[in-house]
């Protein structure tokens, strides 16, 4: 079986055998254990990229393979974040706290550290106590859970009333980008228990194990980032070459005639909804420490929207896709927006390039999307002489930009 | 201020001639009586002067009013020779002298002079001296600033004055005014009960805040605890029983606060209290090791309680029995129970006939609010909505307009002539975006429409990151013409800005245009026909690519004109857009899409929920929009369709 999944697919051993090849060349490069030629802040960004081609591949399945434009992925991935942050903080704030308690004449009660935690963290909000949403923040096994279950259960139960009242197309993707703006005006109260715009911040110093330098921390989250990506791309490329595979497929094509051939299509579409907001959070877990610090900005829809924008250009319907879509962008993005791009001149005016990316960006994805709808996975399929069959001007499915694999090999 | 002042003079000049009229009495008893209190006035604070001021007013001399005005304008002053008070009037090298009795007594240098400079507090016992002779003032201005400062500091004092102005007073508008000044003087500070509750059930249930204003203090109530039962003179409002009426460590605060019982200890207290007899390791026998916890920390005190070493303090059964032996009670402030009864009627009253202003207040938010809605989402109504097309730069035309109109007043400065220039201006901008982005964009996606969201979606962040390289992040002003200032003001709960009602009209303007533009015109018919069936409209000669780009082109063109509108009452930035669009949006989907009337309740529906929810948690205009999108995607479960469905062959599917 494992043979057979692995020689009908090969580019799941090429990705795996690239990705290698970058965490060592990153290791050798890196302050910590290396040569030193790639920046510790380097390495957190791309850890941090590594994260979001997770996220990508979710998306990936969801949109490119099933066809549901989900704009909520990065909630999810944002909701991963904040419940991985919490323990974080808490943590972290405990140590200082105890610390500080320390140079006091008496030991510290239990209830005085836990006060002390308390003002530390909801000072800026006004606060001083523990919201109720704190319960299991002091407990990394109880948070990592929550991290998890706490997207995936919202996942299942929009999921489910979507899928169950038929929202299907634009109006699914007009409600889960309702949803997103709902949870991030929610966080953006004060009085949400999650310190409101200031979002939680000091995510980068884990605590429990004693002081680290960061060069060497951001290389840990950096393998653990690499490690999560290879084995969430071998779990979705072995969900996607089997059955359950064509039938999303064929949802995607045709939702009307799989339900009529006795496929229960909501509960695929819903099995696959939670499965990749289970996946986007654990990015966001594997992401926020990396990034430092989160607020409820991060949630705004316009995340997730960049988020089916790196889907898109990377090619749809191919994991591979999703991920060279999203490294391609972030990194593009990055080194415009750094301003490590020199001006151009025009002679009245200097082009910037770090206020003028994002109308590229724009204007970019525009086209990709009128004139290269696979995206740079196109060109993978022109490097191996694919082409995609000569329908006489009849439509390929309603989804001509997704891959369709076997109907395109001729 | 300096008003009344002027007006003072002149009237002290007019009446000039009746000073040798006046009673020989009190002719020159004012300047006595500043001469008696010469240090007092010299060196005048608020807790001493109080008597001089009142003498001073009720001498009866005529240039009492002068040398008050004088004072409280730092115009008395003091010879530095004899100490004797002088009127001073600036000169080009010193001043002018005036005696208090009103002659003149020529100049004096500026070094021979101390002026007297009195203190806020000072000035405002002057003011209020000096209000008994402003309120028969022959300016009407002067008599109504004085009635004005007078509702905005009410004494006792006031009411008598006030009382003895009315009969004399011409205007009929001031002496309404003054009536009723008269009538909330008379409720808190009337000299018997019957007198004050008269005055109190002569408002009914009016609704002005001033009234409101006058009761709330007489309600007013404070907690108290007693040692036996209250006293018999007391107005109680309500006994407290500890734990259901008020909290126990509330009570206990109480307690404490009147000396009944010993301070409980604080944690912190308890902490220096065992920290300061920390001996050989170990606190009362308890080791330090062990003091980490509450119990623990709470054996060590008692110990050292009975040891005498600290200050012994109430423990929990000890609080217990102090809260059993006390009574609390709810007192009012205002010791006169009729008094109160009536004013609590009188509140009742007046809340109820609020809560049903209130309520009309709100349904007129909740109109204007929709009607932003739905100026927001008619756009969308026509390319989403009738044309199908996903059009998620529709937020950054809103955005196109707005700024369409703030250039407009760079160019034009009278703000109407550059409205009714911006209005089709930033129609032209909007409608020549929207049909070139028809043209190169969309046309070619109508197969794919998920990819017409993403496309849309880059020109969106494309013109928003534009409209920033040009206008910067700061936001720009679109100003309202002058008659659109200010508000319809029915009473003091329910009023609405005038721009809100002008974007009402505005809205329902385009409802009539929409369904005119749809129901009666050629083109209308066209774009029906090409959006229930393309090939079948362009075989009866109908160019479909023509009416396709039209259709846009208007829905776009409208996006600009509510965005000239949205852009008068909030600020013009390069995000303008984005906070319309889920709204806008929503609008559609929820109203029924393709159908006007659905988009307008839809508007209505979300613009009343959503004042709704601000009503019952006010101060969180977030959590209001979060629980309305929450409510949406549930009502979207019941009516998957919208609230108006289209049935049959119009729905297309």
């Amino acid at each position: 079986m494992t043979k057979g999944f692995l020689a009908k697919n090969p580019s799941i051993l090429i990705f795996l055998a690239a990705l290698a090849a970058f965490t060592l060349l990153v290791t050798l490069g890196s302050e910590a254990l290396g040569l030193s030629f790639i920046s510790t802040s380097m390495v957190k960004t791309l850890g941090k990229i590594l994260c979001l081609c997770l996220v990508a591949l979710a998306m990936d399945l969801v949109w490119g393979y099933a066809g549901i434009l989900s704009l909520g992925h990065m909630a999810f991935f944002a909701v991963g974040g904040y419940m991985i942050g919490m323990w974080l903080m808490y943590a972290r704030t405990e140590e200082i706290v105890i610390a500080a308690l320390a140079q006091s004449p008496l030991p510290a009660t239990p209830e005085e550290i836990r006060q002390g935690i308390a003002t530390q963290i909801f000072g800026v909000v006004g606060a001083s106590d523990f919201p109720p949403i704190w319960a299991f923040a002091h407990s990394l096994p109880l948070q990592l859970i929550l991290a998890l279950a706490v997207p995936g259960l919202l996942a299942l139960v929009f999921g489910w009333l979507a899928f169950r009242s038929r929202v299907t197309g634009v109006y699914l993707s007009i409600l889960t980008q309702a949803m997103t703006l709902a949870l991030s005006l929610y966080l953006f109260q004060n009085d949400s228990g999650l310190r409101g715009n200031n979002g939680l911040s000091g995510l980068q110093n884990i605590p429990g194990i004693g002081e680290p330098s960061q060069a060497a921390v951001s290389l840990w989250l950096f393998w653990a980032s690499a490690l999560a990506l290879a084995c969430g791309y071998v779990l979705l490329a072995w969900l996607v070459s089997g059955k359950l595979g064509s039938v999303i497929r064929a949802i995607r094509d045709d939702e009307q005639r799989v339900r009529f051939l006795g496929y229960s299509v909501e509960s695929y579409k819903l099995f696959l909804f939670t499965l990749t907001a289970i996946l986007a959070a654990l990015a966001g877990v594997l992401y926020y420490p990396q990034a430092g610090i989160i607020n409820p900005a991060e949630l705004a829809p316009i995340a997730s929207i960049y988020l089916a924008v790196w889907v898109a250009i990377g090619g749809r319907g191919r994991l591979y896709g999703a991920v060279i879509g999203a490294a391609l962008v972030t990194l593009l993005s990055s080194w415009f927006t750094g301003g490590r791009v020199p001006d151009i001149p025009l002679g009245f005016a200097t082009l910037k390039w770090v206020d003028w990316w994002l109308v590229l960006l724009g204007f970019g994805f525009v086209a990709v999307t009128l004139f290269a709808p696979q995206g740079v996975g196109g060109l993978v399929d022109k490097l191996q002489g694919l082409r995609n069959p000569d329908r006489k001007g009849a439509p390929l499915g309603p989804d001509d930009g997704s891959l369709q694999e076997k109907e395109a090999v001729e | 201020m300096r008003h009344i002042i002027h007006a003072f003079l002149a009237v002290l000049l007019l009446a000039l001639p009746q000073i040798a009229a006046s009673p020989a009495r009190a002719e020159g008893e004012a300047a006595a009586i500043l001469t008696q209190n010469r240090d007092l006035v010299a060196k005048a604070s608020r807790q001493t002067i109080g008597p001089v001021i009142d003498a001073l007013a009720a001498s009866g001399d005529p240039t009492a009013a002068q040398i008050l005005t004088a004072w409280e304008a730092r115009r008395l002053g003091q010879r530095k020779s004899d100490g004797a008070f002088f009127l001073l009037a600036p000169t080009a090298d010193g001043y002018a002298l005036t005696a208090p009795d009103g002659t003149a007594a020529g100049t004096a240098p500026k070094a021979d002079i101390t002026e007297l400079k009195p203190n806020a507090g000072v000035r405002g016992l002057i003011a209020t001296a000096l209000v008994q002779f402003t309120l028969s003032d022959p300016d009407p201005a002067a008599r109504a600033a004085a009635l004005t400062s007078i509702a905005r500091d009410p004494a006792a004092a006031h009411l008598e004055p006030l009382r003895a102005s009315i009969d004399g007073e011409t205007d009929p508008a001031l002496k309404a005014q003054k009536q009723r000044l008269e009538r909330l003087l008379a409720l808190q500070y009337g000299a018997s009960a019957a007198e004050r509750i008269a005055a109190i059930e002569s408002f009914g249930a009016d609704l002005g805040l001033d009234i409101r204003g006058a009761l709330n203090p007489l309600v007013a109530t404070k907690r108290i605890a007693y040692a036996a039962n209250p006293p018999a003179g007391a107005n109680l409002a309500r006994t407290l029983t500890p734990g259901t009426d008020i909290p126990r460590t509330e009570a206990y605060d109480l307690l404490v606060a009147a000396n009944l019982a010993p301070a409980r200890l604080t944690p912190e207290e308890q902490t220096a209290a065992l920290a300061a007899n920390l001996v050989n390791g170990s606190v009362g026998g308890v080791a330090l090791a062990d003091l980490n916890s509450q119990p623990a920390r709470d054996r060590a005190y008692t110990a050292l309680e009975t040891a005498g070493t600290v200050p012994p303090a109430a423990t929990d059964p000890e609080v217990e029995a102090a809260l059993q032996a006390h009574t609390f009670a709810e007192v009012y402030a205002e010791p006169d129970a009729e008094v109160t009864a009536a004013a609590q009627a009188a509140l009742k009253r007046i809340g109820l006939t609020v809560g049903a202003m209130q309520v009309a207040d709100l349904s007129l938010d909740a109109l204007s609010l929709a009607s932003i809605y739905f100026l927001a989402a008619i756009g969308l109504a026509i390319t989403f909505g009738v044309m199908r097309v996903i059009n998620m730069a529709h937020g950054e035309f809103i955005m196109l307009g707005a700024y369409t109109g703030y250039v407009v007043q760079l160019f034009i400065t009278n703000y109407t002539l550059s409205i009714i220039v911006a209005l089709p201006l930033a129609f032209a901008v909007t409608f020549a975006a929207g049909v070139a982005m028809e043209r190169l964009v969309i046309r070619h996606l109508y197969k794919r429409p998920l990819e017409t969201l993403l496309a849309t979606f880059g020109i969106s962040i494309a013109l928003q990151q534009i409209a920033k390289n040009i206008f910067g992040t700061q936001a720009r002003p679109l100003t309202a013409p002058a008659w659109l200032d200010g508000a319809w003001v029915l009473n003091d709960v329910v009023s609405i800005s005038y721009i809100r009602i002008a974007i009402f009209v505005l809205a329902l303007l385009f409802l009539g245009f929409f369904l005119w533009l749809m129901k009666r015109t050629r083109l209308g018919l066209e774009v029906r026909a090409v959006t229930q069936n393309p090939a079948m409209a362009a075989s009866m000669g109908i160019n479909p690519d023509r009416i396709n780009m039209l259709t846009f082109g208007i829905g776009s063109g409208i996006a600009g004109i509510a965005g000239v509108a949205i852009g008068l009452f909030a600020k013009v930035t390069s995000e303008l857009g984005s906070d319309y669009i889920v709204q806008s949006f929503m609008t559609v989907v929820v109203g029924g899409v393709g159908n006007i009337w659905g988009t307008l309740a839809g508007a209505l529906l979300i613009g009343t929920l959503q004042k709704g929810i601000e009503w019952f948690n006010p101060s969180n205009t977030l959590a209001a929009q979060t629980y309305m999108i929450i409510f949406i995607i549930i009502f979207i479960q019941f009516r998957p369709r919208g609230i108006i469905a289209l049935k049959g062959r119009a729905a297309g599917d």
